[in-house]
Formats: C-alpha cells, sequence, structure tokens
C-alpha cells in the first residue's frame, strides 16, 4: 500500500470512503448517544431523587442535630455516633437482631431444603404442596398480623389455647418477654419456608439427571448420591439463599412491628430498624435514626460485597 | 404433556415405601403452614358469640356470610381496595414502562457514561430500603407529596432491579432484529415498542407479578406516605382497624381473606410466573 497524502485535492477514493464510513459511525455514535439517554434519563432521575438523595441526605443528617421547627442547621460532627454506641436499647436492638438471625435463618433454610428434597422426589401433587407451602409468601404482613395477633391472644386465641393444654406456661405469647421474640421468629419462618423452599427446589431441578445415574451405575447409595451429587450441586443455590436470607434478617421489620408494635414487651423483640422507625418516625429524631441507619447500611453492604465475591453477580435464570 | 399426565394417573398404584412417608410428611406439614389461613376463612363466617368462645373452636358452630355482607359498610373497605388497585397497578404499569425504557438504553445503545450509570443502578439494587426511608419521606414531604397517589407512585416509578432484570433479558434478543428494523427505517421508540417489548411477554410478566405483589402487600411504606383514612391501602388499612376502632372480629377477617384473595386467585392461573418472580426475588431482597 502506498501513503496517500492526506490533502483534499489528493484524495483517493479509499481514503474518501473511510472519511464518509468515519462520518457515519461518527453519526451512529451521536445518534446512540442521544436516544442512550434519552430512553435512560426518566429512570435516572427517578432513581437519584428517591434513592441516591436519601442515601446522601442519610450521611448529612446523621451529622446534624435535627431541628422539628429550627430552620438553622446545626452540624454535631460525630455525636449521634458516640450517643449510638452508648445507647443500651441500641445494644439491644443489635443483640435480637444477631439473635434472631441465628435463629430464623438456619431454620427456615434447613426445614425448607427438606421440603424441596421431599418435593423433588416426584411425589404426586406436588403443585398442591407447593402452592400450600407459599401462601404465607403471598400473604402481606398485615394479614399475618391479624391473624397471627388474634391465634396468639391469650383471651380468645385458639393456638395460646392449644399451648396452654399442651403445658406450655403462657397464653399471652406476644405480650410475655420470653415468649414474644420466639413467637415473632417461628412466624417468620413459617413466612420464609416458602420463598427459600422455591429457590432451592428450582436448584435441586437444575441438577442434571446424568450425574445421579453416573452414581447409580457405580453403586452409590441414596445417602452417597445425596452426600456427593445433591449437595455439591446444590451449593451455589444454598449460599446464594443463606446470604440472601443473613442480609434481610438484618433489616427484618414488618412482622415484628406489626406482630409487637415498638419493640414488644421490654423492648425483647425490638431489631435495628423497627430502632430507627422508633426513634425516626415515632421521637421524630431524624438525625439519630439516620445515623443507625449508616451503621446499618454499612454492615449490609459488607454482607453484599461478600456476597458479590461469591457469586460474580449471578445472572438472571429465567 | 399428554403423556406425564398419564404417567401422573398411574402412579399412585406404583408409590414406593419412601414416597408414601413423604407424602405423609408433607401433608402434614402443609396443614400446619396452612392452618391460619383455614382458620382465619373458618372465622370470617362466624357469628362474635363464636368468635370469643371459650374454648376456642376452629370451625363455626353456625355459619353465617354477615361479615362479607356488613364489610362494606364498617370498614371502608372498598376504598382501601380501589387505593391498593391504584397504587399497585399504578407502580407496575409505570415501572414496567419506565424500567423498560432503561433496559432497552443500557442493552442496545453504546455511549460515554453507560457504564458508570448501569453500576449506579446496581448500587440502587443492593440498598436497603429501610435505610433511606426517613429522608426519603423528608424528600416526599418536600415535594409536596404526602397523602397523594403521586407521593405513594412516583417514588416507585422506576425499580432497580427491574432495570437490571430486563436489561439482561433484552440483552439475550438478537440484535439483527432491531438492526433490521433499524436500515427500514424504524424510530428507536417503534423498535422498543413494536420489536422488543413483544418479544419479552414472560419476563415482563414475570417482573409484573413482582411489582404487584411487593406494592399489593406492602405495608411500610403506604403506612409512611398516608395519612387519611382516605388514603390507606389495605394492609395499611386493616392494619390500622386492628389497632384502633373494630369491634367486630369475624369482619376483620372477612376483610383479610378478601385482601388475600386477588394474589391468591392469580397465583393458581399464573404459578409458574409467580414461582419464576420469587426466585428471582432473591436478588433483590
Amino acid at each position: 500500500m502506498t501513503q496517500h497524502p492526506l490533502t483534499v485535492e489528493n484524495r483517493t477514493v479509499p481514503d474518501r470512503l473511510r472519511l464518509a464510513a468515519n462520518g457515519i459511525v461518527h453519526a451512529v455514535k451521536r445518534r446512540e448517544t442521544r436516544y442512550g439517554y434519552l430512553f435512560m434519563l426518566p429512570s435516572m432521575i427517578t432513581l437519584s431523587v428517591f434513592v441516591f438523595w436519601p442515601i446522601v441526605q442519610s450521611f448529612i443528617l446523621s451529622l446534624q442535630k435535627w431541628q422539628l421547627n429550627g430552620k438553622e442547621t446545626v452540624w454535631v460532627g460525630f455525636d449521634n455516633y458516640r450517643r449510638l454506641f452508648e445507647d443500651v436499647r441500641v445494644q439491644g436492638a443489635f443483640t435480637n437482631t444477631l439473635q434472631y438471625t441465628a435463629v430464623v435463618v438456619p431454620a427456615s433454610l434447613i426445614i425448607a431444603l427438606l421440603l424441596a428434597l421431599a418435593l423433588n422426589e416426584r411425589v404426586p401433587g406436588r403443585t398442591i404442596f407447593r402452592a400450600a407451602f407459599f401462601l404465607p409468601v403471598i400473604a402481606s404482613f398485615a394479614i399475618i398480623a391479624i391473624v397471627w395477633r388474634f391465634l396468639l391472644n391469650p383471651d380468645i386465641g385458639l393456638l395460646a389455647y392449644w399451648s396452654s393444654q399442651a403445658g406450655i406456661p403462657t397464653r399471652a405469647w406476644l405480650r410475655d418477654v420470653r415468649y414474644a421474640m420466639p413467637a415473632v421468629m417461628i412466624i417468620s419462618i413459617w413466612k420464609n419456608l416458602g420463598f427459600n423452599m422455591v429457590i432451592l427446589l428450582a436448584g435441586l431441578q437444575g441438577i442434571p439427571d446424568v450425574y445421579y445415574e453416573a452414581a447409580k451405575v457405580d453403586g452409590a447409595s441414596r445417602w452417597a448420591r445425596f452426600r456427593h451429587v445433591t449437595m455439591p450441586m446444590l451449593r451455589p443455590t444454598w449460599t446464594f439463599v443463606l446470604i440472601i436470607s443473613i442480609i434481610s434478617s438484618f433489616q427484618v421489620f414488618d412482622q415484628v412491628w406489626v406482630l409487637t408494635p415498638r419493640g414488644g414487651p421490654l423492648h425483647s423483640t425490638e431489631t435495628i430498624v423497627t430502632y430507627i422507625y422508633y426513634q425516626g418516625i415515632e421521637l421524630l429524631d431524624i438525625s439519630y435514626a439516620a445515623s443507625i441507619g449508616v451503621i446499618l447500611f454499612a454492615i449490609v453492604l459488607v454482607l453484599t460485597l461478600v456476597q458479590l465475591r461469591l457469586f460474580r453477580f449471578r445472572e438472571v435464570d429465567l | 404433556m399428554e403423556s406425564t399426565g398419564v404417567r401422573h394417573l398411574s402412579l399412585p398404584f406404583k408409590l414406593s415405601a419412601l414416597q408414601v412417608i413423604l407424602i405423609l410428611v408433607l401433608t402434614v406439614a402443609a396443614i400446619v403452614v396452612v392452618f391460619p389461613f383455614v382458620w382465619m376463612v373458618f372465622t370470617s363466617f362466624k357469628y362474635e358469640s363464636d368468635v370469643f368462645s371459650w374454648p376456642p373452636r376452629l370451625v363455626p358452630t353456625q355459619w353465617t356470610t354477615d361479615a362479607y355482607r356488613n364489610i362494606w359498610s364498617q370498614i371502608p373497605f372498598e376504598l382501601f381496595f380501589r387505593n391498593s388497585l391504584i397504587f399497585a397497578g399504578g407502580v407496575t404499569l409505570i415501572s414496567l414502562f419506565l424500567d423498560s425504557l432503561a433496559a432497552y438504553s443500557f442493552s442496545r445503545f453504546d455511549y460515554p457514561g453507560r457504564d458508570a450509570f448501569f453500576i449506579l443502578v446496581l448500587i440502587a439494587l443492593m440498598l436497603p430500603f429501610q435505610v433511606t426511608f426517613i429522608p426519603l419521606y423528608i424528600t416526599v414531604q418536600k415535594l409536596g407529596l404526602l397523602n397523594t397517589f403521586g407521593g405513594l407512585i412516583i417514588p416507585r416509578a422506576t425499580n432497580a432491579f427491574g432495570i437490571f432484570m430486563l436489561r439482561q433479558f433484552f440483552s439475550g434478543i438478537p440484535r439483527e432484529l432491531d438492526d433490521a428494523a433499524r436500515i427500514d427505517g424504524a424510530s428507536e421508540f417503534y423498535i422498543y415498542a413494536r420489536i422488543i417489548m413483544p418479544l419479552s411477554g414472560p419476563a415482563l410478566a414475570t417482573l409484573g407479578i413482582f411489582h404487584f405483589m411487593y406494592n399489593w402487600n406492602d405495608f411500610l411504606w403506604p403506612m409512611l406516605i398516608t395519612k387519611t383514612t382516605e388514603m390507606r391501602t389495605l394492609p395499611a388499612g386493616l392494619a390500622l382497624f386492628m389497632g384502633e376502632h373494630v369491634i367486630d372480629n369475624a369482619l376483620l377477617m372477612a376483610g383479610a381473606t378478601l385482601a388475600l384473595l386477588p394474589l391468591f386467585i392469580a397465583f393458581l392461573f399464573a404459578q409458574k410466573y409467580f414461582v419464576q418472580s420469587i426466585v428471582m426475588t432473591g436478588l433483590k431482597e
């Protein structure tokens, strides 16, 4: 190829083509940029105003003292955070949240796994069973609160009556310091079960039959097949469910608030988010609530990063 | 389908011992899980004296449909129902529209800043709503949208999870399809509306169910944003009525039953999509 001087007069045909092509590429690029932004803008504006700005505001608020009617802003540095570390109710809320997580996550996962394994055994009526376990998932917390508070009502509740007949020394489940949290935990396990089960069942059904057949040919027992085929193949799904369960446990609010409003008897069911709600919405100490929110945000961020490391953005499988 | 149907019919005669045990265990578990709902439905057909009988009974001694006839006058049930429908339906429709527009942008165009914006979407996806609800409340208040449908719906007009999910789905649709239309001079909006959207039916249905179910059931958000009875949605309204004014418990159970019914019926008809949307929600929660 000979080098052509790139002057206007001396342009050769290939040069002109290349320039024309460049022009088209630029036009296409401009067009793509224009339409790209146009299509994305409505979502980005909404997210900016209602998601990103509130996050930034959380941080700012946590460094201020919130004045209910005062117009001026009072900066207090890390005072809210200092207060937070000395607040016994914050400590209680963290302890309760950790206890809740330590009980509800393993229990609902193990029961869900057992149910999923059973359903995976080609039992007849699988869709009916699945629908039954799924019912609490589609019920709102308002319905759940209405039903369970009544069932556990010491004066008229059927379950309260049955549990006292069974020798449990309380009838006032949700009003008793010792039993309020266990009751909330049991109801949460009941509510989360179907959700976990459906994901685990999808994972189980994703294991190719050939692995089981190969294991059978090798004379592997049922237990050996479970141990050496099911468990390792299910691990990604299992870890996934585990981490999202932990993350959502740290943010538990609805069931706790509707079953035992304002943290339950002697704050025995107070969790991090119910305490944020109490401080921010009920007491209107918005700065203090924001500082607790920032701490929770940090925790969730760490958990999410762990999740991302483990999954490298697990794609949605439809 | 046909052949599995036939096999299922013959199955009961060839059940192994293990399967029989599993069916028994599953049946017991299913009864335990469904029990509160069974009790709820039975109680909604009770007379008040029956509701308070001691020891409590599961099945009504005498059946009545009073609760279902009185609920409309005793609780502004129709209003709550309508509010829920406007809120959940509005969010679902608007969010499906905006999510899919953004997803179209992310999957079809290459422009400076695109990846940075997508990372922002992913950050929004991970953020717990509970952490920001107070500043969010202040924002809605400053916009003068408290206690309005605008205040309920606009902050949810788009959803990071929806953008993410649809972008993944759109990326799987061959580009040749829209490039061919582009060469024929079709506008971008035409390609989006007439090529991409019709090909995304299942993904949109799944996401639509997710949006609808999430907002229909949502408790904290309508509780925060609505202030008057006239604006309450079903979950927020029922919860308040439980706390304050309700004298008739059968009525409350009838309300709970009626609130659950639309989702339950939808679930029966579209179990597959519900299950899919739940499997995907894993990414969101």
